[in-house]
């Protein structure tokens, strides 16, 4: 169960983000990718999610995960397909080594939503919306 | 004031940035790293033994670090090829991860080192998912664990530069299906290396050896296909950052 190291960088590098940033009073979501074949079970990752969140800047913060599925692509048969899981990596048509991931792999934090001073320094993070 | 930030952060920058360096650190001394991952009681530390006994016929500078929950039984073990050995205690944790390796290695690895074998914690799945800067990743399984287990465990098998197949001494009396397993390897790792060992009666062994030498001399690692999505690193890395703080004997 490495679910719980995964949620502690999580809230490490949310945290770190935050410090930057400067200002932030409370992170109130994260949104994570998790891809099929990352090797995390998200229900597992946010059970301890919830307990790495405990008396930091995230408290009571949720996670939502966004799964992705696996896709692999064939450049000779130009084919593409869902791999499934347990994967399938060999060209379903023409049975050959695939030699292309497209998805799959992803474990990212995409973007945290948090409360901040309007005094906040914008060092490093853009903006992607604001709300009044 | 609600915002919401763009942060696109792979999880485990950090620990891939550390194992990047790592693997650099590693390699400007000359040691090649080798990774071995397996459910407990795969028969890894046995057939460690009797790697490093070869390595150590053979005069080759080599040395372990073993990963346990608990009990320092696993080091007493390789203890007895011989070469320096170090038993890393990770007190509950499913897995090794690349700046735990570090501070082990800190102080410790000897300086001529060629090959440096890490037998992570028994476990096929956590372990899959931190690199540790090796330069060859191997996943085991032995005969008794079903044919299927490359599909049940598709992450370890998927990331594998090298398959080794243990207990193949009695794979007859449990009725293992060579042919079966080797096909749910190719499944999620389409073009890697299986190969079949026993400790306990010599078959195979030095195989593993033998292609960590390779490796070390400059030989080409399979890629797997699983590996080949680039991962996205958005955590800077000085490049002259180095893992371990204090220089080697």
């Amino acid at each position: 169960m490495h679910e719980m190291s995964i949620a502690m960088a999580v809230v490490g590098q949310v945290q770190e983000a935050a410090e930057l940033n400067g200002g932030v009073t409370s992170v109130t979501s994260v949104r994570l990718q998790v891809g099929e074949l990352a090797g995390v079970v998200p229900d597992a990752l946010s059970f301890c999610f919830e307990l790495a969140c405990a008396e930091t800047l995230l408290q009571g913060a949720e996670l939502v995960t966004e799964s992705v599925p696996g896709r692999a692509r064939c450049s000779p048969c130009a084919d593409e397909w869902a791999v499934g899981m347990p994967p399938r990596l060999c060209c379903p048509r023409c049975g050959e080594p695939t030699l292309e991931l497209l998805s799959g792999r992803e474990l990212q934090i995409v973007s945290v939503r948090w409360e901040e001073e309007p005094t906040a320094r914008r060092r490093t993070c853009e903006p992607i919306s604001e709300e009044r | 004031m609600c915002r919401t930030v763009d942060l696109h952060q792979a999880v485990l920058a950090k620990n891939d940035a550390t194992a990047h360096a790592l693997r650099a650190e590693l390699a400007g001394r000359g040691t090649t790293m080798v990774n071995l991952l397996s459910s407990p009681g795969s028969g890894k530390t046995a057939l460690l033994e009797r790697e490093l006994l070869r390595a150590r016929e053979r005069g080759v500078p080599t040395a372990a670090l073993t990963a346990d929950l608990a009990t320092e039984n696993d080091a007493r073990r390789l203890a007895r090829s011989g070469v320096p050995v170090k038993q890393v205690l990770t007190d509950g944790l499913c897995h090794l991860e690349a700046s735990m390796l570090g501070r082990h290695l800190e102080g410790w690895l000897p300086a001529a080192t060629r090959l440096l074998f890490v037998e992570n914690v028994g476990n096929l799945v956590c372990p899959a998912s931190y690199d540790l800067g090796e330069d060859l990743r191997v996943v085991l399984a032995s005969v008794t664990e079903g044919e299927d287990k490359p599909l049940k465990y598709p992450t370890a098998f998927g990331l594998a530069h090298l398959v080794v197949v243990t207990k193949a001494d009695i794979a007859e009396a449990v009725e293992f299906d060579e042919e079966a397993f080797r096909a749910h390897v190719e499944q999620v790792n389409p073009g890697v290396e299986v190969v079949l060992t026993s400790a306990r009666r010599g078959g195979g062994v030095g195989e593993l050896l033998d292609r960590a030498l390779a490796v070390a001399d400059g030989g080409a690692v399979h890629e797997p296909v699983m590996a080949g999505q680039p991962h996205e690193h958005h955590h800077h890395h000085d490049p002259d950052d180095t893992v371990m703080t204090r220089p080697l004997p």
